[in-house]
């Protein structure tokens, strides 16, 4: 059972990052946490996508005259696109949080329930 | 010049959306004649592509000349042209509608950014479309996502921002479910280019990697695209965001979420997974769509809002999509395909004569729509036509795609899902009526109704004419839809 945990250990931790931004996200009702734990899930994934290029023994893919052998260096690549999105995703969230503030001179998602429970 | 057209109809926009909120420091007019320009090209791009399709077969082009599956590859056949052709037709349609509704609506400072947002998120959209590699789709994905969270923040009403910021959570999550369900096909195959997908993923479909990955495609497009029970995101989105904003996304957004989920299912994991080993999948949407189409219209049925009842309405169309989708053969499919395309040509009409209602008056209530029938003639008739349509009278386009999905549904024996569409549609006739009785038969207050712009009028006119054109010459969509259906299941 513990060899089976650690062998796959780095899915492990994407599992339980992920889980831990996934309930950030649902149970806080402050907004800036909520954004906080929509990062943690989205770098968990992150973690998922390296840890999948990692090829025993392999190295830097450089060409540097001789055969070896190689990381695979593509979902990294991918990741870099995923970062800025998340980078983007995130200062999108932040400024509509500050847009909320503006409005509702809050970030707690319960009072500002509370305040528009009336409106339309 | 020609044969770069697949990669032109999206770059030009994009550089042109870099370009639009500078020259709307100048003036903020140019901003707004930036973003017709560019949806006019990708438009006359589109039909030119379409064209094409239909005399020469499938286009396929390598993005730096590189081959697929190592280069990315842009795809346009029957179906993504045609996809193509509705989207871009919509946004030239909805970007005329918006210089006046904006100008009403958003901030001024503010508007040169709008239509620079405004034509990223037509940019993300379209991308999704042609792409035929996977995680370039994630990509155009986030970027009309993206765009979509800040435009419906830029409704002018209290809840805006938050519905935007609730909007941004649960579409983030989604993604990101699409995401990776990206990595877990690529650990399996090792390619991201779709075709290539679809031809390595045969023999593995009883890898338990395989089957995580089609769930999480599964659960981040229905986040994406509202299937029912994840549509919670859509009717504050849809209500409070500005006038034209609903109109482009409750049109195209939802559409070509669809589109991609489509494009997954038949392309990626191809239908033979589906009808053989898979096989409670489809049963599994069957009901989900079912619900939904009901569900759907009965809400829609609750709401005082005019703009939240045609989102509720949203959800229970694309229940119908869905369900076209589920049914599994070639006539269900192509009602899910013609219902993408008549469900896109309404809505939009449908929100853009709700739009020429709140411009200057800010009325969104069905209660103060009283009388407008003849103090707003035009634009109420344009109401009436869209949701004629959406009923599924004959000679209107939601009477073609509903016939099909039946038919569909008699195809599979499951003669039990006609209740359900002809329910579903009685609703509809409900909440529609109820605004139809509320325009014309009732008297309203004689306060005088700002006069509508020519310039808001006519594209809601004319694609309200549509609806009742392609109905009536229906085999326009039929034939198209048709050559997609075939291609789909090979």
């Amino acid at each position: 059972m513990m060899e089976f945990i650690l062998a796959k250990y780095n899915y492990w931790i994407y599992v339980i990052i992920m889980m831990i931004g996934f309930y950030a996200v649902i149970a806080k009702s402050n907004l800036i946490k909520k954004i906080i734990g929509l990062s943690v899930f989205q770098t968990s994934v992150f973690l998922l996508f390296i840890s999948i290029g990692k090829v025993d023994g392999g190295t830097v893919p450089i060409y540097q005259g001789t055969e070896a052998v190689y990381i695979n260096p593509l979902p990294h690549v991918l990741i870099l696109t995923a970062i800025v999105v998340g980078v983007s995703v995130t200062a999108v969230a932040f400024a509509l949080v500050v847009n909320i503030y503006r409005e509702y001179g809050t970030i707690e998602e319960n009072a500002i329930l509370e305040m528009i429970k009336h409106d339309d | 010049m020609t044969e770069h057209l697949p990669v032109l109809v999206i770059i030009i926009p994009l550089v042109l959306a870099l370009i639009a909120p500078v020259a709307g420091r100048l003036n903020r007019i140019y901003s707004w004649a930036i973003a017709l320009l560019a949806t006019l090209f990708s438009f006359v791009g589109s039909v030119l592509l379409l064209h094409q399709v239909m005399y020469s077969g499938t286009i396929s082009y390598w993005m730096g000349g590189w081959e697929p599956p190592w280069g990315i590859e842009y795809v346009i056949d029957y179906f993504s042209g045609f996809v193509l052709v509705i989207v871009s037709f919509l946004a030239v349609a909805v970007t005329i509608f918006a210089r006046k509704s904006v100008a009403d609506e958003i901030d001024e400072k503010k508007i040169p950014a709008f239509y620079g947002v405004y034509l990223l998120f037509i940019v993300g959209l379209m991308g999704m479309i042609v792409t035929g590699d996977i995680f370039n789709l994630y990509v155009f994905l986030e970027i009309s996502s993206l765009t979509g969270y800040a435009l419906v923040a830029m409704g002018k009403r209290r809840k805006a921002p938050l519905a935007g910021f609730r909007y941004l959570v649960i579409g983030t999550v989604g993604a990101t479910f699409i995401l990776l369900g990206i990595g877990y096909l690529y650990i399996a195959t090792g390619t991201l280019n779709m075709a290539d997908l679809g031809a390595r993923l045969p023999g593995l479909f009883n890898s338990k990697l395989v089957i995580t990955a089609f769930a999480f495609f599964a659960i981040g497009f229905s986040i994406k695209i509202a299937l029912f029970p994840l549509h919670t995101w859509l009717p504050d989105a849809y209500t409070y965001a500005p006038s034209a904003v609903s109109a482009l996304m409750a049109s195209t957004g939802t559409k070509v979420g669809a589109y991609s989920f489509i494009r997954i299912i038949f392309t990626v994991f191809g239908v033979q997974v589906f009808l053989n080993q898979w096989v409670s999948v489809p049963y599994f949407f069957l009901i989900i769509a079912s619900v939904a189409m009901l569900v759907g219209s009965i809400l829609a049925i609750a709401q005082t809002n005019i703009k939240k009842m045609l989102a509720y309405s949203s959800v229970s169309q694309i229940g119908y999509i869905i369900l076209g989708v589920a049914l599994m053969n070639p006539i269900g499919l192509q009602g899910g395909l013609l219902h993408i395309f008549n469900h896109a040509l309404m809505k939009c009409a449908l929100f853009m004569s709700v739009g020429c209602i709140a411009y200057k008056t800010g009325i969104t209530n069905i209660a103060d729509l009283k009388g407008l029938g003849f103090k707003k003639p035009y634009s109420m008739v344009a109401f009436t036509a869209g949701a004629l349509s959406m009923i599924g009278i004959p000679l209107t386009v939601g009477f073609v795609s509903k016939w099909y999905l039946a038919m569909g549904s008699l195809e599979n024996g499951m003669w039990y899902l006609i209740p359900v569409i002809v329910i579903s549609s009685v609703l509809m006739l409900v909440y529609f009526w109820r605004v139809i009785d509320n325009i014309f038969f009732k008297a309203g207050d004689a306060v005088k109704m700002p006069a509508t712009p020519a310039s808001m009028l006519i594209p809601t006119v004319v694609v309200a004419a549509l609806c009742l054109v392609f109905g009536t010459l229906a085999f326009i969509p039929v034939n198209i839809t048709g050559k997609a259906v075939l291609l789909l299941f090979g």
